[in-house]
């Protein structure tokens, strides 16, 4: 069927003029039209014009932006070695999360922290900390992913979802199971706040990881690498397309401890279920062999992750986990000084090796009872019974023979009242009481009394067990004091203190300390046979304010239990000291010093005896070194 | 009237061969923009759709459009069941019902080929008319006819392509002599229905509205094409970037860019320059078809013609104007460029039309 209109048609009778054949009727209106196409182009050619010839810079830029981004590449943290190129410290590889702050959304955060079991507020905190950082600067945001964080990961990092997470290949700390040396290696946590503001780390931008504690904080600079940096072309989902820039990442430095595995293993065992420390060094350098505080932590807990419960649990614990006693327990050493005091008066000339003091269980000293630690009394004692025996009548005598200035000044000789030095931060420096000391802090003149009760390491001297493997060995190499170090050295530094002992006053002293182990002196416990080890024990009161607190926290006041031994007798090549807190009495503390210096020297005898048979034997036994 | 008359030789060659320019930068843009993609094949499927569409517009030259015209009632009626049915068994893609599946993977989108009909059914009535002046019972009548599968078409959803009828109903009206006083009064009523209007758009459709109204309000969510959009357009510069070298279409930050953003990487990878010469074949190619409509035998080839110009005026508007942050987003494709065989087709039939009128403009 054909259309034809219907005024066309031959029975159509025309009412009106036709127009509707007349093309022209419109001609004007048609050219109203071309004008509204022309207008229509010049609109849209405007449009363009506007982009990519006035704002081309701008936009170029823009494009720029959207596919060049900067990745970082973590660098791996320096390990931590002991002694013989064992590894104590390493990282492991895994995969981490970072969210890259030019696309972040507010509304993402929330899914994100859910998906990656993170706390929210948490994350909103964290990336608060960020804010007047470029934008650039990425936000590290887990490391360790498990698999199932990893596929949420994978299914929601497109364009559409939550583009701005990054994977990256991360590096984290492994510390030794149990809490092996927690104290002495530390860990690693995020910069906090506070650390930012601090100048200690000006250098550090948020998201970093430092070493909190321990080596890993002392050593921190050392054992952190140089982050790399990918630059990438990425397209819309964030892959990467081309790599631009590499600056490969340069690995923390490898850090080789003074510290014998084996030795620190030994006392770590001893001091299970015990609260305390032991501080094992060789006097002749200064190095550190082992260094245990005990309860610890598990450092591994603190790795980026540790939970305000958990580490509130931790500080609020009565056994104070995270205390380290080997350095900053400062607590009345009781009679493990003694062989100091007796040094110092046979020095000074005060006694002689026939002075005998009679001891009847006690003696009034200034008009007050002291009463020493055998009630039936020691009968009459030299020097040697006094120190095998611990007569404390006998160092009553000679501490008031010698006055507060006199021990004072033997005491700072041996680094009482100062820091070691040791490579560790946070050390205390305890308490070397002298009268000036006493008037410069408790505004009061030093009453003949208060030297009586220094004479068996009681009163205002409070000392670190650092402080007492220091002092006593540096006395046992004739006054020559190292300064304790962790990380071996290359050279043997100059001694911090150096004095000038008649050599036979030492070897009176040292022989009463032999005597104290070998010849049913008060650490007969210590005795190994075959070897000439050499101690002192010592049970000490807790000072009388720290009672008071004590009581409060419901802790124990039982005596402190002290031994400090070195061996061999003759130029000493280890000395341990021992805190047992609340252990009662030394000779509880000597077993635990003797376990160490015997696995010294079972160590020692070893590998004597594997090197001189086969030697190549020995290399096979050689600890692995070097490469990653 | 004589049939002999119609031969190939009077076909509009100028128009076919602006057509078939503006299609070859199409192709090669898609080509460009799908590489190393799931569309990489799309240009040679748009060259099939290309042949497809020039066989289709010869097949709308054979049959006199004054048969066609007669043919409105049936068509219409088809053209609402088709939109009818659409829903009802057709494929959910991006939330919403367009296309009618069909063999071999292909599927078809019925609205694109109600326009054809809108066409003709617009010309048609004014035609029939018999006069130049438009009363407010012809307004009704005629809007009602192409509000309904506007309507359908709207429901699907898809607002964009039901706006597109508009134009044709819009410029018949204008050159059907409607009275500016009822223009007005449209005008004025719109006015106030449109906040009305802001509560029956779905959201995505008022997202879409409020993104163009300001992109950054949501930069990496609903704003993100128009800014990526704008970012490509921009970054192309004076001279563009080179084939298959804009880092915006071929990095993928630029959204649909074989489709809907066609012109965008386009823009990025041939720069102000290219945008120049597309524009320019566009008006080459209305102008073109105006001038057919000036020497159209008669009302209703008039009015075929100036409703297609209209149409393509329109598509050009949104989709560029898209591309350029002017116009709200919406999925027109930018006729004979975006990569789409439905589009393709249509927009050749309609030519077909254009050239239909042509070969009958000797009237005896």
């Amino acid at each position: 069927m054909k259309y034809i209109p219907s005024d066309r048609q031959p029975d159509a009778t025309p009412t009106r003029p036709l127009l509707h054949d007349d093309t022209k009727f419109a001609a004007g209106k048609i050219a109203a039209v071309q004008y509204i196409a022309i207008a229509v182009l010049v609109f849209i050619g405007s449009g363009f014009w506007d982009l990519q010839v006035r704002n081309e810079e701008f936009y170029s830029e823009k494009a720029l932006q959207n596919q060049i981004k900067s990745r970082p590449i973590p660098a791996p943290r320096g390990r931590i070695l002991d002694r013989d190129g064992r590894v104590i410290v390493d990282n492991h590889s895994s995969f981490g999360l970072i969210l890259s702050r030019d696309n972040l959304r507010e509304e993402h955060i929330r899914p994100i922290a859910m998906g990656l079991n993170l706390d929210p507020s948490d994350l909103e905190a964290k990336i608060r900390r960020f804010r007047k950082q470029p934008t650039y600067l990425t936000i590290r945001l887990k490391d360790e992913l498990s698999a199932d964080e990893l596929t949420f990961v994978e299914a929601y990092r497109g364009g559409d979802a939550f583009p701005e997470m990054e994977l990256i290949k991360s590096q984290y700390r492994v510390y030794p199971q149990d809490g092996l040396a927690a104290h002495l290696l530390g860990y690693v946590g995020e910069i906090n706040e506070p650390e930012l503001n601090s100048p200690e780390w000006a250098s550090h931008n948020p998201g970093d990881v430092i070493g909190k504690v321990g080596i890993e904080r002392y050593y921190n600079e050392l054992l952190t690498g140089v982050d790399g940096q990918r630059r990438v072309r990425v397209d819309n989902r964030g892959n990467t397309r081309e790599v631009l820039g590499l600056k490969e990442a340069q690995p923390g430095k490898d850090l080789k401890l003074t510290i014998d595995l084996d030795l620190q293993a030994v006392a770590e065992l001893a001091m299970q279920n015990k609260r305390g420390a032991v501080v094992a060094l060789d006097p002749r350098t200064g190095e550190v062999l082992a260094f245990v505080s005990t309860p610890a932590f598990n450092p591994n807990h603190f790795v980026g992750r540790i939970v305000n419960r958990e580490w509130r649990a931790l500080n609020e614990d009565p056994h104070k986990p995270l205390f380290n006693r080997a350095t900053q327990a400062q607590l009345a050493p009781g009679s493990t000084v003694k062989p100091l005091w007796a040094l110092a008066a046979l020095e000074a000339g005060v006694i002689d090796e026939n002075f005998t003091v009679h001891c009847g269980g006690g003696a009034d000293w200034f008009g007050r009872f002291f009463k020493c630690h055998k009630r039936g009394g020691h009968g009459n004692v030299s020097l040697h019974t006094a120190l095998a025996q611990s007569c404390d009548v006998y160092f009553y005598a000679i501490a008031n023979k010698l006055g507060i200035d006199k021990i004072a000044e033997l005491g700072e000789m041996a680094g009482f009242g100062r820091k070691t030095g040791i490579d560790l931060s946070g050390e205390k420096e305890g308490t070397m009481p002298s009268s000036k000391w006493k008037i410069r802090t408790q505004r009061e003149k030093w009453y003949a009394g208060d030297t009586i009760s220094l004479g068996i390491g009681q009163g205002y001297l409070t000392i670190t067990p650092m402080q007492l493997a220091h002092a006593i060995g540096g006395m046992a190499m004739g006054g020559v004091w190292m300064r304790p170090h962790l990380v071996k050295e290359d050279k043997l530094a100059d001694p911090l203190r150096k004095a000038q002992y008649q050599p036979e006053n030492v070897a009176k002293v040292v022989s009463g300390m032999y005597a104290v182990v070998n010849e049913w002196g008060t650490a007969a416990a210590a005795r190994i046979p075959g070897l000439d080890m050499c101690g002192k024990t010592g049970s000490a009161q807790r000072a009388s304010n720290e009672l008071m607190k004590a009581k409060k926290l419901g802790e124990s006041f039982d005596d402190d239990a002290w031994f400090v031994g070195f061996a061999p007798r003759q130029s000493p090549e280890i000395v341990v000291s021992v805190l047992f807190e609340n252990g009662l009495h030394g000779n509880l503390a000597a077993p635990i010093a003797r376990d160490v210096v015997k696995a010294y020297f079972d160590k020692k005898a070893r590998i004597l005896k594997l090197q001189q048979p086969a030697p190549s034997l020995a290399q096979s036994l050689a600890p692995p070194g070097g490469g990653r | 009237m004589k049939a002999s008359f119609r031969s190939i030789r009077d076909l509009d060659w100028g128009l076919l061969i602006v057509a078939l320019a503006i299609c070859g930068l199409g192709v090669l843009q898609i080509y460009s923009a799908s590489l190393d993609t799931a569309w990489r094949n799309a240009w040679i499927k748009q060259l099939l759709f290309l042949g497809i569409g020039l066989f289709v517009m010869w097949l709308m030259t054979r049959v006199d459009y004054h048969t066609l015209l007669g043919q409105v009632p049936i068509l219409y009626g088809a053209s609402l069941g088709l939109l009818i049915l659409t829903p009802l068994v057709g494929t959910l893609v991006w939330g919403s019902k367009r296309w009618i599946p069909l063999a071999w993977g292909f599927r078809f989108q019925p609205s694109e080929f109600v326009k054809l009909v809108i066409v003709l059914l617009v010309a048609r009535y004014l035609t029939e008319l018999k006069s130049d002046r438009l009363e407010i019972r012809d307004l009704l009548k005629l809007g009602a006819l192409v509000g309904i599968p506007m309507a359908l078409v709207a429901a699907q959803p898809d607002l964009g392509t039901a706006l597109t009828y508009v134009p044709i109903l819009v410029i018949g009206l204008f050159l059907g002599g409607m009275r500016w006083q009822h223009a007005a009064a449209i005008a004025a009523l719109a006015a106030v229905l449109m906040p009305v209007g802001w509560f029956v758009l779905k959201d995505y459709q008022k997202a879409r509205l409020e993104i163009f109204l300001d992109p950054m309000k949501d930069p990496m969510g609903k704003g993100y094409q128009v800014i990526q959009s704008k970012i490509a357009v921009g970054a192309g510069g004076m001279w563009g970037r080179g084939v298959t070298q804009g880092s915006q279409t071929q990095l993928r930050f630029l959204p649909v860019a074989h489709t809907d953003f066609l012109i965008s990487a386009f823009a990025e990878e041939h720069g102000f320059v290219g945008i120049l010469v597309v524009l320019a074949l566009y008006f080459l190619l209305m102008m073109q078809i105006v001038q057919n409509a000036q020497t159209a035998p008669d009302k209703a080839g008039m009015f075929i013609c100036m409703g297609v110009c209209s149409l393509l005026l329109f598509h050009i508007l949104v989709n560029a104007g898209m591309a350029v942050g002017r116009m709200p987003v919406a999925g027109i494709p930018l006729p004979l460029m975006s990569y789409g065989g439905s589009s393709m087709v249509s927009v050749f039939m309609m030519l077909g039309l254009v050239n239909n009128v042509r070969l009958r403009r000797f009237v005896s």
